[in-house]
């Protein structure tokens, strides 16, 4: 697997059918380059995003997404660039959990499953018995079901975080890109979105997630993607890049780490220690 | 009582709520009819649509009051469509037709024909260019820098037509005292001078098959920009698309009517408290809802203190503020 194609720290031939950032830098503005991506997102893994706030994690998601156009490098699909293919088509493949949201107008929660849909039915087609077979699936397996018919004004975040991850369900992309797909959610639901994620890359789609809890990330994902604020960059295997100092350095925060049922548990230190 | 929706598009047509509006339409459209300086009852006035009657009925129906009533649905009908256009274009439901200025450049023009003492034709053709010119003017203005939001092309709408309005009180301090009435009425909208109803009628129906295919692309719109992006929305094109097309059906209605108001911002929004915000519904509901209502302020408008009429836009403010109040109400239940 040698070649001009071969990219990437890994040294992994060039994935035919996966989502491949080359060379990417993303545009944060009034920032410095810093290191540029080679990454190979593949079928059946889960990445994770990680760093402190304002370190691009975001523009990272939405540029690999296609929806904010990168300051150097390029994306691509299954080794096409994301800038050559129709917006209708990539969201046939790629699938977005947005942190923010717009529920400027009324709408239910069954509606707004169902908008997964749009990418697949031609514009004069009405939403069919499979459609809406799809959408009830996926409020099911988020345990929605009995708040099909509310309006969203009147879903606690939680309950709203939940129903976006039911639309991208109900939509069933090959990649899931998810910005804090656990945000609002409390201990239980936390875990059902994880093993969701993870049940996802079992059936060969593959995931990456801006996380902001170590220990979820520790124990869900088995690639890792470190983003500095100055735009420096590191990303592997997760046990390689669970190293304590490294994870200092990124959060600026002192951190014990233990190891608990086999998995790192990281803690924060008291402030007045760390110093 | 969360889900007190009257029905859902989706897997079927909502054919109740559309032809309970329709019907409400064809009642409007016959008081319209009967009602005036000589009213006719219900027995006359069949006779008269059978092709029969006497021939003062005849000429009163057939060819003032047919003609005005036609006009006023028509235009009710594109300014609520225009007016659901531009709420989901801004992602705002607070949006209406004029927001973005359109009628401060069409009464700007219209008002500078009155006082030139052109006819009522050139001074709709006036508004229609006043329009026109308004609407490219923001629209290169807010494309200019390249980044484009919605809220740019709000905030460069709302100061165009804040700049259209000191013009307007510029030209009414100007203008000699026996025209004022009539640029007053122009204003606030009249449908006196409306002229044939085919142009905006035609307009409707164009404006509604064209926007009916993008219903459910309009539903993914609303749920914001990038939302709609990432399920496959060409965004930029679609609300380029948005923009022109409720401009042209607004600057029709501004032509035929004057800006009358109130009819743009609050038909969509009172049919969105009852039937949700599926875009396939609410597009064809607000055509009809606009129409009646500005069909029914305008009988209003000719009779109240006959022989004198009132400018409409007053009837549909004077109906429509409670209305809507009563429905805000009982939503929030």
């Amino acid at each position: 697997m040698t070649g001009p194609a071969a990219k990437g720290p890994e040294g992994k031939g060039l994935a035919a059918t996966g989502l491949e950032a080359r060379g990417l830098v993303i545009d944060v503005p009034g920032r410095p380059d810093g290191r540029a991506l080679d990454l190979a997102i593949e079928p059946g893994q889960r990445w994770g995003v990680l760093g402190p706030n304002g370190a691009g994690k975001t523009t990272l998601l939405h540029t690999l997404a296609g929806l904010r156009p990168p300051r150097a490098g390029e994306v691509s699909l299954d080794g096409t660039p994301l800038a050559r293919r129709r917006r209708r088509e990539l969201a046939r493949h790629l699938g977005v959990v947005f942190q923010e949201r717009h529920d400027d107008f009324p709408a239910t929660v069954r509606e707004t499953a169902l908008i997964g849909r749009h990418p697949f039915l031609s514009p004069w087609r009405q939403e069919g018995p499979e459609d809406y077979a799809r959408a009830e699936a996926a409020l099911e397996r988020l345990e929605l079901s009995h708040l099909a018919e509310r309006e969203l004004a009147t879903l606690s975040g939680g309950e709203r975080q939940r129903v976006s991850l039911a639309t991208v369900l109900t939509q069933a992309p090959r990649f899931w890109l998810a910005d804090e797909p656990t945000n609002h959610l409390d201990l239980h639901h936390q875990v059902a979105i994880m093993t969701l994620l993870a049940e996802q890359a079992e059936r060969g789609r593959g995931v990456i997630m801006c996380l902001h809890d170590l220990n979820l990330a520790a124990r869900w994902c088995s690639h890792l993607l470190l983003l500095y604020p100055d735009g420096e960059a590191c990303w592997g295997p997760a046990e390689a890049m669970l190293a304590p100092d490294a994870l200092e350095r990124l959060y600026d925060q002192t951190l014990t780490c233990v190891e608990v049922d086999g998995a790192l548990v990281f803690v924060p230190r008291k402030s007045v220690c760390a110093r | 009582m969360g889900g007190a929706r009257v029905s859902r598009l989706f897997g079927r047509p909502a054919l109740g709520p559309l032809a309970c509006l329709a019907m409400a339409a064809l009642l409007a459209q016959l008081t319209a009819l009967a009602l005036g300086s000589v009213s006719l009852g219900p027995g006359e006035l069949l006779d008269v649509l059978a092709g029969g009657g006497e021939a003062l009925h005849r000429t009163l129906v057939l060819e003032l009051r047919l003609p005005r009533a036609l006009a006023a649905f028509g235009t009710g009908a594109l300014l609520a469509l225009a007016g659901a256009l531009m709420q989901i274009l801004l992602r705002n439901p607070l949006a209406d037709p004029y927001v973005l200025g359109l009628s401060g450049g069409a009464s700007v023009a219209a008002l500078l024909a009155m006082l030139a003492g052109l006819g009522a034709t050139l001074v709709g053709g006036a508004a229609f260019a006043g329009a026109l010119a308004s609407t490219l003017i923001v629209f290169g203005l807010a494309h200019g820098g390249g980044s484009w939001t919605p809220t740019r092309l709000l905030l460069t709408g709302v100061v165009m037509a804040s700049g259209w309005g000191a013009m307007i009180t510029f030209l009414l301090a100007v203008s000699p005292v026996e025209r004022l009435p009539g640029m007053l009425y122009w204003l606030m909208g009249d449908l006196a001078y409306a002229g044939s109803p085919w142009p905006v009628l035609a307009t409707a129906a164009a404006g509604l098959a064209v926007v009916l295919p993008l219903g459910r692309t309009l539903n993914v719109l609303a749920r914001g920009g990038l939302q709609a992006a990432a399920l496959g929305v060409a965004v930029r094109p679609l609300e380029w698309t948005l923009y022109l097309l409720a401009s042209f059906i607004t600057a029709m209605a501004v032509t035929t009517a004057g800006s009358v108001g109130f009819v743009g911002l609050m038909v969509p929004h009172m049919l969105r408290l009852r039937l949700g915000n599926d875009q396939r519904l609410i597009l064809p509901a607000s055509l009809l809802a606009g129409g009646t209502l500005l069909t029914l302020a305008d009988t209003l408008a000719r009779t109240l203190i006959a022989p004198q009429q009132l400018p409409v836009g007053v009837i549909t403010a004077l109906i429509g503020v409670p209305t809507f109040l009563y429905l805000l109400q009982r939503s929030q239940r």
